[in-house]
Parts: structure tokens; sequence; C-alpha cells
């Protein structure tokens, strides 16, 4: 009777923690006065830069400014990319998190179905500027396609091909590729042993074979060069469509097949890593979104930004992807208790001149049309490619609900491919299908 | 008549024993009351094991039992913000864990047997490291206090650090050991991978082991310095090579606390997740992924935290009827303690 009594007693205290942990549902969007504002918000900045030093210092700067206008003081933290998302979860789940913090834009509309994000209507949309400020590209991840978005553009990305210029001229090669199947020439030619010592000791190309992240982005991109999307229509998984599996298998074969990538990238789990690679001329090309830091870091000026190739040049419709909306977002959490300093200091980060500051440092491209219009910074060649690739290139992540758990299994599938192929074995287009057939199979 | 001499003491006798009880009595009384009084002191017990029950129960109890509670609902992305709102879903997500025929039961029971097999590997290994540690510095070699500070570095070290030393190591491209095997001693020719694929299994064995045996060595070595230096003698003038002293004499010493080592060890290896997550990233390759991990993967990455309770509770299970069996079997009981 007094272990009954006693379980009895220990559960009630669970239930109690439980009730208390879960006091922290969502609400109604409630009014909005950035009029008079005081007190401390709390701020998660994700990793932009190329350390967390360098992005403290960096916000530092902007948060200033906005303490100085506001009298609000901010609380910053740059969390790395490999926890922010863990970091979320558990802000959500215990109710107690940030007041504002940044996603990254393909989880915005997983993060929207947890219920925790403030939607941007109203007082708050309008404390911004209205959506028509924004790229509207952009605006679009903000969430679920036709929901009210719970998170608002912050740095916008997009995937180019960067390619090492000296390596380019040394082999007589004066444009880059436009289509795949040049691209793989290219990669292939560039494939060299330079210094004759019998191993090869410069690839063609380098990617982050670890990186599920990277790797979802290609399944997704080359998916849709092949004319097949991730989701039906109705919103259901197709990872084995046929135009995804010839998607996958080409990126795949990069390695197996066509041998222009080192088979040690299978390990490489940042794609800073691959971009390293290009500036110490192991690699000639990558795609990556914002390369800028990591050159900068290592002076290295000897590269030029180009399209990621299509399968046909004159590609059009789905078959044009280059990239998908990349991109960082800013989201206020529901349960902030000083929500109106909140709204006021996503104003101030997508203001048009913390837009142009911050887009400057952390080689990003801004989210609002002015800046674009107002500097000289951002009229340079590889600003006006990315503008370019970003409005008629490029697409949102699919707007599921499911999306962030699609990128980690399809993601580690090619992965998985990857690192058998670094190992030698060869990769057929029956593998390809099963291992993303198996990724489908996680999802149900 | 007076009572027979050795029978009952003389009532003087008596008298006195009396007089040094009620004083003995006066005494304990004294003791008590200056120790708080009556209830007090049947609190004062309470009182001092009170902050580390609440510890106890916060850190450890309440997540456990919240953690069984999870796994009996339908707890993801949609309903974390609220786990009130999460539906009640029964055994579906043990189901769901326990398929062999399913993509996730299958993975869970490759992994478990995965898991056992690195645990068993693991600690075979870090115990004879540590034993051959411990006789080697219980007897009188040159340089013993540098060599003791030499072999605990690894325990030393924070986990994280070693796991990432490692993971550079072990890099295929320009990691030491491919350097050292490749180039400078041309035992192979290829650089193999050893963070991918079979070989990923291996690294994971040995970086558990140099981070755990030093803590087997600790162990030992302590249990060790407890043996009488003179029984090895005796045996010694008997004629007992150093194997068989090892083996009647050693061992058995040190038995008891060789299996609350083994039990700890086995345990902390069992769970393992900082090694293979500081290895391998958020996602370890199929050929070495141990329970820990894919617990997390599943709750995480995939952000089914049902299913990752489910698995974790299943977990709990195991662990619990192994340990109750070791104890009940293996363990020294009170009276084995005693003797």
């Amino acid at each position: 009777m007094a272990t009954i009594r006693r379980t009895a007693s220990v559960l009630s205290v669970a239930a109690l923690s439980t009730a208390a942990l879960a006091g922290c549902g969502s609400g109604e969007a409630e009014e909005v006065d950035t009029g008079d504002i005081s007190g401390t918000i709390t701020y998660w900045a994700s990793n932009q830069g190329a350390s967390i030093t360098e992005d403290e210092e960096v916000l530092t700067e902007t948060i200033d400014r906005f303490t100085e206008e506001t009298g609000v003081d901010v609380e910053l933290e740059v969390i790395p990319w490999s926890d922010l998302q863990n970091r979320i979860l558990t802000a959500v789940s215990s109710g107690n998190g940030p007041d504002v913090l940044n996603i990254g834009n393909t989880w915005a509309t997983s993060m929207q179905a947890t219920g925790a994000f403030m939607p941007w209507e109203g007082d708050a949309l309008e404390t911004i500027g209205g959506e028509d400020r924004f790229l509207q590209s952009s605006w679009a991840t903000g969430g679920a396609e036709g929901e009210t978005p719970t998170s608002v553009p912050l740095y916008a990305l997009s995937y180019s091909m960067y390619y090492n210029t000296e390596i380019f001229e040394e082999a007589g090669i004066e444009e880059p590729p436009e289509t795949w199947d040049e691209f793989v020439e290219v990669a292939q030619e560039l494939t060299q042993d330079t210094d004759g010592d019998g191993s090869i000791d410069q690839h063609g190309f380098t990617m982050a074979g670890s990186s599920y992240t990277n790797n979802a982005h290609q399944a997704f991109i080359r998916g849709l060069q092949h004319g097949d999307t991730l989701y039906t229509e109705d919103g259901e998984p197709q990872f084995a469509a046929d135009g995804i599996v010839a998607g996958v298998k080409e990126w795949v074969d990069l390695m197996a097949e066509d041998e222009v990538v080192a088979p040690g990238d299978a390990e490489l789990t940042n794609g800073s890593e691959s971009v390293q690679q290009v500036a110490s001329g192991d690699a000639a090309m990558v795609f990556d979104q914002a390369p800028g830091n990591v050159f900068n870091n290592r002076d290295f000026e000897n590269y030029e930004a180009a399209p990621i190739p299509m399968l046909d040049a004159d590609a059009e419709g789905i078959e044009a992807t280059q990239s998908h909306v990349a991109g960082i977002n800013i989201s206020v959490f529901e349960n902030s208790d000083n929500k109106d300093a909140a709204v006021a200091f996503v104003d101030h980060m997508t203001s048009n001149e913390e837009q142009s500051y911050l887009n400057q440092e952390f080689t990003a491209l801004p989210v609002v049309n002015e800046v674009y219009d107002e500097e000289e910074a951002f009229q340079t060649e590889e600003i006006q490619l990315k503008q370019d690739i970003l409005e008629n290139h490029a697409r949102p992540m699919p707007l599921q609900t499911s999306e962030a758990q699609m990128e980690t299994t399809v993601g580690t599938a090619i992965r998985d491919l990857l690192a058998d192929a670094a190992q030698g074995t060869e990769i057929s287009e029956d593998d390809v299908r099963s291992a993303l057939e198996d990724a489908q199979t996680q999802m149900d | 008549m007076a009572a027979p001499q050795g029978v009952r003491a003389p009532r003087e006798e008596r008298r006195r024993r009396r007089r040094e009880k009620k004083a003995q009595a006066a005494v304990a009384n004294q003791v008590v009351q200056t120790a708080g009084g009556g209830w007090r002191t049947r609190i004062f017990p309470y009182a001092l094991i009170a902050p580390a029950s609440v510890m106890e129960l916060l850190i450890h109890i309440i997540p456990m039992i919240l953690g069984v509670c999870i796994a009996f609902l339908g707890l993801t992305q949609l309903t974390i913000g609220n786990w009130t709102e999460a539906p009640f879903v029964g055994m579906e997500n043990f189901i769901e864990g326990l398929d062999p025929a399913g993509a996730i039961g299958s993975q869970f029971y490759a992994a478990l047997l995965r898991t056992v097999a690195y645990t068993l590997i693991s600690l075979a290994l870090a115990w004879a490291l540590g034993m051959f540690g411990a006789v080697l510095l219980t007897s009188k070699v040159r340089g013993r206090g540098f060599l003791r500070t030499l072999f605990l570095t690894p325990y030393a070290l924070p986990q994280y650090v070693g796991a990432i030393a490692w993971a550079f190591m072990f890099n295929q491209s320009d990691g030491a050991v491919n350097r050292f095997l490749v180039d400078d001693l041309g035992i192979l020719d290829d650089r193999p991978f050893w963070l991918l694929g079979d070989n990923a299994f291996w690294v994971l064995v040995i970086v558990t082991v140099w981070q755990f045996w030093p803590f087997a060595f600790l162990m030992l070595l302590a249990a060790l310095q407890n043996i009488p230096t003179d029984v090895y003698e005796a045996a010694a003038m008997d004629g007992a090579s150093t194997w068989k002293q090892f083996t009647t004499i050693t061992l058995p010493m040190i038995r008891q606390a060789n299996l609350v080592m083994l039990l700890i060890l086995g345990l902390w290896i069992f769970n393992q997740f900082n090694i293979p997550y500081v290895l391998f990233g958020s996602g370890s390759p199929d050929e070495a992924m141990l329970v820990s991990p894919l617990i997390y993967e599943q709750s995480f990455n995939y952000w089914n935290f049902g299913l990752g309770g489910a698995m974790s509770t299943l977990l709990l299970v195991l662990l619990l009827v192994v340990s109750a069996v070791y104890i009940r079997l293996v363990m020294p009981k009170g009276k084995q303690l005693n003797d």
C-alpha cells in the first residue's frame, strides 16, 4: 500500500511538472505597440560569419544602435548551426525561449506547425513595413502556403557555382560550364595529378558529402531540373520519383562514376570545408551559398561565381531551377513577455540601414528591395547574379510541415550513397531508388 | 537466607550497576537534547538527505517518468508546443519501434545487437588494459608516478576534446593515422576510410577503450593496493609462478571491486552517446549506429519524440533487467562482503 502511495505521489509530481512545462501553447496574435518600449529582450542569432566571435562583434554594433534608439537592452547569443534546431525545439517544448530568434528559412513551415511563433499580421506586419518591402521569393519562405507567415526574411542566399579562376586559366578554360554535361566534362579535365607523383591532387569539383542539408538541397534542385518534385501537389512525399532518382544519381556519380570529387569529401560535414578546398587549389569548383567569408579569411581573391549548370542551357520552368530560395528568417517567440520590443527589434534588423550593414558583413543578400538600388555594394556582378537566380531560377524548399524531416531522411540517404561510392562501391540507379524509398518509409 | 555465591550478585553490587545504568541513560539523554530534542532528532536524517533526494527527483526520476509517459504519446513537432494536446497512441510507438519487419524496428534491433557487441568488446579491452596497467604499477617499476599520471590523462580530458582529436586523426585524406600507416610505414597502399563503413565501428571501439580504460585502471589499482604483499611472498616461496599468483591470489582478492567496476563501466559504455556524436556528427553511419544515437536521431532529427521515448523506455527496461540479474547472480551478497 505504501508503495502504491509513493508511486502515486511521484506520478502526481510528474503530472504537475508536465502541466507546468506544457503551459506554453500557442495563442491568438496580440496587438503590438512599439511606440513605448523598454526592458530587455533575448536574441538567438544563427552563426553567419567565419566564427561565433566574429558574429558577436558584427551583431553587437547593430544591437547597440537599437538600444540607443529605443532604450531596450538585447541579450545576444550566437548559436552554431549544429545546435540551433535542438535549442529551438527545447525552447518550444519548455515554453522558455528567447524573444527573437533566427531560423533557417527551410525550417519555417515545420517550425510554424509547432504553434510557438508569432504570426506576422496586423500591427506587427505594419511595424516592419508590410510584405511588399521584401523580396517576394524570400517572403514566400515565411510559412506554409496560404497561412500567415510566422517568420520574416532576414538574410537572402542562393546557390551559385564558385570556381578557382587560376585553375581555369591554367587549363585554358575561358568560360564556366553552362550545362550539366559541360560541367562534368570540365570537372574531368580539371581532375589532375599536378605534381606527377601518380596520385590525383587536384579535383574538378568538391562537395560536403556528409552534410545532409547540402545533399537534400541538391536532391531538390537536381530533381526539379529533371522535372520532379519531392512532394506531390497533395503534399505526399515522392522521394523516389524518376526525376529525383535521376538527379540524385547525377550528384552521387560525380564521385562514383565521373570521379571528379575526392573520395575524402564523403567525410566533409560542413560546406565551408569544401569552399576551403577551392581556396587552397585542391578543387576547382564548388556549389555554395555564401563562401565570401571563408575566401576573405584566406585572402583568396582568384574566384568567380556562375549559375549552377542546368541540363539544358535554355531550360524553362521548374527545369530551370538552379537553387532553392535559401536564407535566414527571423521570428518572434509567441511566449515572449516583451513582444512589443521584440517586434521593434525585428523592424530594426530588417530596416534598410541594418540590412545594408548586416548583409555586407555576412556576404549575404538584403531581403528588402530598396537596399539594392540605394547601395553600391549590392550592385556588383556577383550580387546581381544571385539576385537574378533568386528572382528567376529559385524555388522555396517544399512548404510542408515535414520539410525538416525530409531534409534529414533524404540528405542522410545520399550521404550513405556517397560513403559507399567513396569506398569503391558501384552505385546503380536501383541503389539510388532503393535508398530514396527507404528514406520515404521513415516519414510514414 | 543469603543467595549462594556466583548465582546472584550481592545487593551492593546490584545497586552499583543500577546507578551506572542510570548515569549512562542520563548522558545519552543529554546527547539527544543537545542534538535538538525529540522531533528534531527524527527529522535530522531526512533533512540531511533531502537536498540530494530533491535533486535526484528533478534530474533523474521525473525526466525518466516523463520519458515513459512520452512513449505513449504521438509527440511530434505539431504537438511539442503543448504537450497536453499530444494524442494518446497507446502502444503504437512500441509496436513501431519493436516491429522487426518495419524500417525503424529493424534499425532498432540492429543497433541493439551492435551496441551489445560494442559494449562487450570495449569492456573486455578496457578491463585488460586497466588490469595490465594496475599490475604493472603495483610492482616496483621505475617512473611509477609519471606512468600513473600518463595513464590517467585520457580520463582527465573532457570526452569531447579527446573524441575531436581522434576524429582529426582518423580523417581519410590528411589524418595522422593514414599518414602513419600509408605514407610513413607503407603498410597500406590506399588510404582507408576510418569514419565510414565497417571501420567506423572499430574506431568507435578504439576511442571508447582509450577513453575508459583509465577508469578500470584506477579502480583496479586501488583494489590491488589492498592485497597484503606477504601473501605474494609466501606464494613465491612455495614456487608459484607470476601467472599462478595472478589467477589464484590477485583475481580472487579483487573480485568484489572488479565486479562493481565492470557493472558501472558496462552501463556507461552501453549508454555511450558523446563519442559517436563527436566522431560522426548527428547521424552515425549505419555500421556504427548505437542505440543512444538512434534514439537521438529519432527524437531530434526526425522530431518523433514519442518513438524516441518508446525506444528509451525499452532500453531502460532492458538495462534494469540485465543489471538486476547481474547484481543477483554475480555481485557479492552482504554475507560474502562481511566474509
